[in-house]
């Protein structure tokens, strides 16, 4: 977990970079939950000293968009479309066999913090659903097979 | 050296063509990253350029590129441009899009570039208004308005400062037009907006992008640096979403640009006249700028003669879900639904009968195969209890369980509502309870209703009649009291739902 210190200095930084942005909330927390993997409460009055923005302001964006997190992520992040797109091609059993594959329930961090499952809805892969993002990577037509090879590959 | 051609689109990534173009070049192959063609049952494609022209392969996997290369490889697809799928388009604004480096300046001016923005700085701005007031253009985001008119009241206006913001927060699902120009040809959308900027004297623009799209930021934001000095003297920037759908709507959007929670504007001030950061604001989606450059390029009228009724000009319609030809279809409207689902589409991938298909995303109705005739038109299917939104098109089979998707809808609006105005934040959960009350088979009296000074409380229990009777009720209050489309359109599924399907939700007869 970063110090205090360690969030002011890297505020600091971002909005060096950010200068010309005008309204760089989005970016600034953007940018500190890549550094940080999430932005963490301690960053808060620190932000909104920096912007010029009340504290009830700058927790207020950060709890209204699904991106942003106030804990660290798991190790490995799965989010699963839920969308109609997918539903249409069976991603309503494909969401639960994952689900049971990897021992942890949609929304949720498993108790060792080795795997999520996150909802997305809608990566823009409507033809070749079910489709997730693998940490990061686009994957299309998960079946039972490919949910073992992912399972197998984040050690889950 | 042999060239091949190979799509780096993040669907085609998400099937394997990042290791197929690995394998390409580990077997001595030039290979070419492009956008997507737009058909995805044949992705990963390779394009391999022979004396005869480009000749298709797909799908490949990377442990067969030396049949590619070698020509024998089983899934020979010949000359792409002569199948069905692609001779029957018309692509105006998705004709680089799979043909080029998305990125490589010289193609994009080598294949039709910048001709359309060269066009408009030799006009006048109120003449390229004029332009494409002429073309017929009307925002492809879905609601349809004119663009020329909302080009000319933002040209009216009289400001310090304007704005040009593209809406690329394409959120809906069976939806991704948007995501395939931006990471296929984003010189495009960059030659819209600058076109945009000269017509309505605009020298600053956001490209508002959702977050599940690090393709199409990427492909932007290298694309906007490599053009800088040609767009100059407008400047743009990369603004990226956090996970808000509602931030697609449009005023939501501004908010979020100004680093604020992405809730909705109550209209008017019109975002023409009083938008970004309080001034006039040109806000129009990826395909709507997108479609600029071909009518500056080639006259309004080119873009006119192609249409159906008021919707003047081609469509890129997406073809989702459980269908067989998936991907990008680009044609000019009254094309008829049917056609989409059927012909071009070739019905469902399960090869079970076609039940419904959804078009326009998440807020859109679903209309059953017996509504195939509908031509595609904006007016066609707001008579009909509809919209065509983003012109997505999402088929399922008739495994569907549409009570399912009436609650889905209603699940999705509070999940995703902003909370500003009350018929969307309640009413969607209200929905969801409902439409669970209607699958349980309707409510008897609770603890509270029966006590005896609860005089005015229904005495009977409820049946299922009652309980969709009541959720039509919850569905008129959400279209006309909600500020925005979120709410206010997440009655077309569920209402479609219930007037196509009754038999999904145990009624006899349509109420």
């Amino acid at each position: 977990m970063a110090s205090t210190a360690e969030l002011e200095q890297a505020i600091d930084v971002f909005l060096r970079q950010l200068r010309d942005r005008r309204g760089a909330l989005l970016p600034l927390l953007h940018s500190l939950q890549e550094e940080f993997g999430h932005v963490a409460d301690e960053a808060v009055p620190a932000i909104a000293q920096a912007l010029n923005l009340s504290r009830a302001e700058v927790h207020g964006v950060i709890s209204f968009y699904h991106d942003f997190r106030r804990e660290p992520p798991a190790t490995h992040v799965i989010k699963i479309c839920r969308a109609e797109a997918c539903q249409a091609r069976g991603g309503r059993a494909i969401e639960a066999a994952a689900a049971e594959r990897l021992g942890v329930a949609m929304g949720r961090t498993r108790a060792d913090r080795r795997v999520a499952l996150e909802a997305v809805y809608c990566l823009g892969l409507c033809a070749t659903g079910p489709n997730a993002m693998i940490d990061g990577k686009p994957v299309s037509r998960i079946d039972a097979t490919r949910i073992e090879r992912i399972a197998r590959e984040i050690g889950a | 050296m042999t060239r091949v051609y190979v799509s780096r689109d993040m669907a085609s990534v998400a099937l394997g063509a990042d290791d197929v173009a690995e394998a390409l070049a580990g077997a001595g192959a030039e290979v070419v990253r492009t956008g997507s063609r737009g058909l995805f049952r044949i992705e990963p494609l390779v394009e391999v350029e022979t004396a005869e022209g480009l000749i298709g392969f797909g799908p490949v996997t990377a442990g067969e590129v030396a049949q590619v290369l070698d020509g024998t490889h089983p899934n020979a697809l010949g000359n792409i441009d002569a199948l069905p799928f692609f001779a029957r388009q018309q692509r105006f604004t998705f004709a680089r899009c799979g043909r080029i480096d998305p990125l490589n300046l010289d193609d994009y001016r080598a294949h039709g570039g910048w001709a359309g923005l060269e066009t408009a700085r030799a006009m006048t701005p109120q003449q390229a208004v004029d332009v494409v007031k002429a073309s017929g253009l009307r925002g492809r985001g879905g609601a349809g308005f004119p663009t020329g008119i909302k080009w000319q009241t933002v040209l009216d206006a009289q400001a310090d400062e304007k704005f040009i913001v593209c809406n690329a927060d394409e959120g809906d699902s069976g939806t991704f037009a948007d995501r395939m120009l931006m990471e296929g040809d984003p010189y495009c959308l960059i030659e819209g907006m600058a076109v945009a900027a000269h017509a309505v004297g605009a020298s600053y623009g956001y490209i508002y992008v959702r977050s599940e799209y690090p393709f199409a930021i990427a492909a932007l934001n290298e694309a906007i640096a490599r053009s800088a000095a040609i767009v100059a003297p407008f400047r743009l920037e990369v603004r990226v979403g956090a996970g808000a759908y509602v931030c697609g709507e449009e005023t939501a959007l501004l908010d979020s640009i100004e680093g604020k929670r992405g809730q909705v504007r109550a209209k008017p001030p019109l975002p023409a006249i009083k938008g970004l950061f309080g001034k006039p604001t040109v806000i129009n989606n990826v395909l709507s700028f997108g479609a600029v450059p071909f009518i500056l390029a080639n006259g309004a009228e080119r873009y006119a003669e192609i249409g159906f009724g008021k919707s003047r000009g081609t469509m890129p319609i997406q073809l989702a879900g459980n269908v067989r030809n998936g991907g990008l279809f680009e044609i000019g409207f009254g094309i008829t639904l049917g056609e989409l689902v059927n012909e071009i589409g070739g019905g469902t991938e399960s090869g079970r009968p076609v039940r419904a298909v959804q078009v326009g995303g998440p807020l859109g109705a679903y209309f059953p195969p017996s509504m195939f005739d509908m031509p595609f038109d904006y007016e066609t299917f707001a008579q009909n209890g509809g919209l065509i939104g983003h012109a997505g098109i999402t088929v399922f089979d008739d495994s569907v369980d549409m009570m399912a998707m009436a609650r889905f809808a209603m699940e999705f609006c509070a999940v995703e509502s902003c909370g500003k105005c009350t018929p969307c934040r309640i009413g969607s959960t209200r929905g969801v309870e409902t439409i669970d009350r209607i699958r349980a088979g309707g409510r008897g009296q609770d603890a509270v209703e029966r006590l005896p000074q609860m005089r005015n409380a229904p005495s009977q229990a409820r049946g299922i009649t009652q309980e969709i009777a009541l959720l039509r009720d919850l569905c008129d209050t959400m279209k006309h009291g909600s500020l925005c489309a979120l709410g206010g359109f997440t009655p077309y599924p569920v209402l479609s739902a219930l007037d196509h399907f009754p038999e999904d939700f145990g009624a006899e007869t349509i109420s």
